[in-house]
């Protein structure tokens, strides 16, 4: 069942680089990313490309394939036919530090700017109590595992360089929603949404959620009901206070 | 001293960013040091991440009666009481506080009715107890710490105007040796992955926290960073490690596709109705119950598929034996030409029960499967085979301060040994390291706080001559692809020191890797220094071999079955064993040579928490003298114990088959108490009522980090006999090396 498919990877690093051509093996039942390791094995044993797990569930392998963002362990090669020609190049968005490896430092640096989890001071290790029917908001964002598919995606860093000063990129916006919806979190996060991390560049074109890899509704469960809060449309300032009052108890 | 290194001066540098790493890292910063933390991939991607069962912790949110005491208990059985009996306290008494400090970082466990951090059943834990989040804690877990490490940063941020003041990560770095001044750590030495630049950290401190050594293996559930860097590194600087011929091998990986082997499938998919078939479609396990376990399983299909809805008047299927059962019977069906196309056997579900079934109660395995192999399994069954997956061995360290015998230093989590003895209880991992991840931060903080102004200096000779190390494989130019070296590798592990060793195949096994040892010295990496996997490999391979001759070595010394470690030849529990750490150092040529010491005896009031009749499984006569409770022992067991064999004093059945060189499962008996199990049958029940919706769901799904079998909510594995790993060998003729995956 094997057969010889025809690869072009992007080879280079952050100077110059360009697609490069591979004849390789491909075996029923496997991935881009063993096509990757194969190569590497057999033909270009110095071939960059960040994995861990192979299962989907570290967001290390992330490139794009035939020009889509994806996780390089969970596309099968059955997707594609014998024929066609695979391209495989790093994520966009990213500087390229060589091959497919990117450098990410982008998201790290923003992930910090977001500020952290604030408990009720008063509160004792062993003593926090929460409702499931709560804690699954935050926990549905917690899901993410930080393949950066999104950040890449997302067409105003994508296409605008310059905005990255300003702009966390969804998953750091879904990292705020993430800790005002935590049943225990005393900050005020709206504004800090709006005027710290940009979420006034989003447009809500929903292309982040279709990327996720784990279906976190990013667009519909993070970032528009925060952009209505912050807008105080469908906010109800009564139920707002209530909440708040409520979980500083 | 060569000029291209770039060099940081820190307290305390910590390698490894998983769990235990970080939570030393945010110790050690707590107690006012300054850290860098070292990981080999991008920040947050560490394996701990794959962990999805949860966190052992005995709150008593679920069930009220459980306390560390029982906890201890528990992990202490399953560790065959190899453990270090201290770290099993230590870990019992303390892992509460280490999961509700989560909370206070941040972290969202699934919750019970009260609002409490719920606790699932798990394989070996006598009551609900492991804090979890659907089947993702692992990494909630690393969330949380990095999270954690990110709010320091804020801090010092708010304090000095600079994040990383006090605490750094330096992602993708890899250290490749320890610098020592006299007997003293001096620092560590490395390169920057992204662009082969070496780096000198200059500290006084060092914690280990690298896990594991699953990638000397050819099918294993581990990523690539587990290369056994922390064991190798320790090894180097003239520390010791234990008992590392005790390796965790869990019956059910995915053995296809290529991309997934080794990928763990869950034990609630046999609890749950899933049962094996060979390639002629044959429920085989019931050709595999040993003697001692025929009470307790089924010998008809009939029988075997009325348990699963009626438990207490039929007998448990074969498919739920002790996984070292089910993997060597894996072995013995392949070996036999009765294996699927892929070297593995069927799992089937699909057949047995309806796809919306199977869906509700396994949707992450029915995702597993569906994404990564193409598999439905509400319609074809799936093909699995054992695979490597923990190793309990690890570096020896002192349990109150984690430090091991080389000054400054420490060591947690997977790399360091004795928490576990010979066997890991599920959910005993997540909870090991943050338990001794804190320790070995504290105890770092104590050492550079003991030090004073007598710092220990780095000698420019060992910088220079770890540069010129970690240059060979790129200034040899023709060398062997280390690739091919590596394979070889793997598939010798796999194939000599799997999960049965035989004396002849181990012995050849360490020959071989004689021979790697110098094929490894003439590799070449083809390329530069920016980014090179093979250089990096290349690098990765000297720990392997190293760490791959101490498990080779220590599982030729050791003449007994316990735990991670079955000998064809040894096939049963010894209790002068028992008393044995196999240590592990290197000699002058840098090869591992082997020490018995012995295993740190249990206080008695630890004792005293077991009956008598259960330590004489495990216990010499001796070692029992003057606890209370204890009376002469009978004439059967005296004559077992000469025999050096374990004895079953609880079960009548076993002591007639005594004689018979046979399998004496210690667990036997529990398996066979009805009341405990109706108890723990309610728990179960208790527990999932407890579980909001969507997380029953999920509390069914596989656990990457649970050997143990889960305990699913109609089909419930008695605790005991699950949370036996490989003990002894039954029937062990037809087994045979290729460990059932190829
Ligand atoms: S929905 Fe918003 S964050 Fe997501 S891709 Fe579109 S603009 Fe970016
Ligand atoms: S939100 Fe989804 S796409 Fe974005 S980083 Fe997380 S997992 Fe990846
Ligand atoms: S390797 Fe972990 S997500 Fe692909």
């Amino acid at each position: 069942m094997s057969y010889k498919a025809k690869f072009k990877v992007w080879r280079g690093d952050a100077g110059e680089g360009s697609l490069e051509d591979y004849g390789v093996e491909v075996n029923e039942g496997e991935v881009v990313l063993d096509i990757i390791h194969r190569l590497q094995a057999t033909q270009a044993p110095d071939m960059a490309v960040r994995w861990n797990c192979k299962a989907g569930k570290c967001g290390s392998c992330s490139a794009e394939v035939n020009g889509v963002p994806r996780l390089m362990c969970m596309t099968r090669m059955s997707t594609f036919t014998e024929d066609e020609t695979i391209t495989v190049t790093p994520l966009r968005t990213f500087p390229v530090i060589r091959d497919l490896v990117t450098d990410v430092s982008f998201n790290y640096t923003k992930a910090r700017e977001v500020a952290s989890f604030e408990p009720p001071a008063e509160l004792k290790p062993g003593d926090y109590r929460m409702a499931q029917v709560d804690v699954e908001r935050s926990q549905e964002f917690r899901k993410c595992i930080e393949c950066f598919l999104c950040q890449n995606t997302c067409h105003a860093v994508r296409d605008h360089e310059d905005n990255k000063d300003h702009f966390a990129g969804p998953r750091f916006l879904m990292r705020v929603a993430e800790l005002d919806m935590h049943p225990l979190d005393t900050r005020e996060r709206r504004n800090e949404a709006q005027e710290d991390h940009g979420l006034g560049f989003c447009n809500i074109t929903k292309c982040c959620t279709e990327v996720c890899p784990e279906h976190i509704k990013i667009t519909d469960n993070a970032l528009i009901p925060m952009k209505e809060r912050v807008a105080d449309r469908k906010y109800d300032p009564l139920v707002w206070l209530g909440n708040k009052i409520a979980r500083r108890k | 001293m060569s000029t291209d290194t770039l060099t940081y001066e820190y307290d305390v540098v910590v390698i490894g960013a998983g769990g235990a790493g970080l939570r030393a890292a945010i110790e050690a910063r707590a107690q006012g040091r300054s850290v860098a933390i070292i990981c080999k991939s991008l920040f947050g991607k560490a394996h701990t991440v794959m962990a999805e069962g949860g966190a052992a912790a005995a709150m008593g949110n679920v069930n009220a009666n459980d306390n560390w005491q029982v906890h201890f208990r528990d992990t202490m059985r399953g560790g065959k009481f190899l453990n270090n009996p201290r770290m099993a306290e230590l870990h019992a008494k303390e892992a509460p506080d280490r999961v509700w400090e989560l909370e206070e970082w941040g972290a969202l466990f699934d919750r019970t009715k009260d609002g409490k951090i719920s606790q699932r059943n798990f394989g070996g834990h006598e009551y609900p107890r492991l804090a979890h989040v659907g089947d993702r804690t692992g990494l909630e877990l690393i969330r949380t710490l990095q999270q954690a490490v990110v709010s320091f940063q804020q801090k010092d941020f708010r304090e000095h105007g600079d994040y990383e003041a006090r605490i750094k990560v330096f992602a993708e770095h890899t250290i490749t040796r320890l610098l020592l001044d006299g007997d003293r750590i001096a620092g560590a030495f490395g390169y920057r992955r992204e662009d082969g630049q070496f780096v000198l950290f200059k500290a006084p401190a060092v914690v280990l926290a690298t896990g594991g050594i699953g990638k000397s293996y050819k099918v294993t559930s581990n990523s690539w960073e587990y290369t056994g860097d922390g064991h190798a590194l320790a090894l180097l600087a003239g520390a010791t490690l234990i008992n590392m011929e005790c390796i965790q091998f869990h019956p059910t990986g995915m053995v296809w596709p290529p991309s997934v082997k080794g990928i763990l499938v869950t034990e609630s998919v046999r609890g749950d109705g899933g049962v094996l078939r060979n390639s002629e479609g044959k429920r085989f396990m019931f050709g595999y119950v040993p003697d001692v376990f025929r009470k307790q399983y089924a010998e008809t299909e009939e029988e075997a598929d009325r348990w699963y809805t009626d438990p207490d008047h039929n007998r448990r299927p074969p498919e739920l034996l002790p996984r070292d059962e089910v993997a060597r019977s894996i072995n013995s069906e392949v070996k036999a030409g009765r294996g699927t196309p892929h070297g593995g056997v069927f799992l089937d579900i699909a057949s047995r029960l309806p796809a919306e079934e199977v869906r509700r109660r396994l949707p992450s395995m029915y995702h597993q499967f569906k994404e990564l192999a193409d598999v439905d399994i509400t319609a074809e069954p799936m093909e699995v085979g054992p695979t490597c997956h923990y190793v309990m061995g690890g570096v020896e360290v002192d349990p109150d301060t984690a430090a091991s015998s080389v000054l400054g230093l420490f060591a947690a989590g997977e790399v360091a040994g004795g928490m576990h003895g010979s066997n890991r209880l599920g959910g005993n991992s997540l909870s090991d390291l943050l338990v001794f991840g804190r320790r070995a931060g504290l105890g770092a903080a104590d050492y550079i706080a003991r030090l004073e102004q007598d710092r220990p200096e780095v000698q420019d000779a060992d910088v220079d001559a770890a540069r010129t190390e970690a240059l060979a494989p790129l200034e040899f130019e023709a060398g062997e692809n280390p690739y091919t070296v590596h394979s070889e590798l793997q598939q010798t592990m796999n194939d000599l020191v799997g999960i049965i060793r035989r004396e002849h195949e181990v012995a050849a096994a360490i020959e071989k890797l004689g021979e790697f040892r110098e094929r490894r010295e003439k590799l070449s990496a083809p390329g530069s220094r920016t980014f090179n996997p093979g250089w990096h490999l290349a690098l990765d391979l000297r720990n392997m071999l190293l760490v791959s001759d101490c498990v080779a070595k220590a599982a030729l010394e050791r003449q007994e079955s316990r735990g991670g470690h079955t000998r064809e030849d040894y096939p049963v529990m010894s209790a002068t064993w028992r008393k044995v750490n196999l240590v592990c150092s290197l000699d002058e040529q840098g090869r591992a040579k082997l020490e018995h010491k012995p295993v740190p005896t249990i206080r008695h009031d630890l004792l005293e928490l077991f009956e008598v009749s259960e330590l004489r499984k495990y216990m010499t006569e001796e070692e029992l003298a003057g606890l209370p409770g204890m009376e002469p022992a009978d004439e059967a067991v005296e004559v077992a114990a000469v025999e050096d064999e374990v004895v079953e004093a609880e079960a009548e059945a076993v002591e007639a088959e005594a004689a018979e060189v046979e399998t004496v499962e210690a667990e036997a008996a529990e398996a066979e108490e009805p009341e405990a199990e109706a108890v723990e049958a309610e728990e179960a029940a208790e527990a999932e009522a407890e579980e909001p919706e969507e997380s029953e769901a999920q509390s069914e799904a596989e656990s990457e980090d649970a050997p143990e079998a889960e305990v699913s909510e109609t089909a419930e594995i008695p605790a005991q006999a699950e949370a036996d790993a490989t003990e002894s060998v039954a029937d062990v003729s037809a087994a045979d090396g290729e460990e059932g995956a190829k």
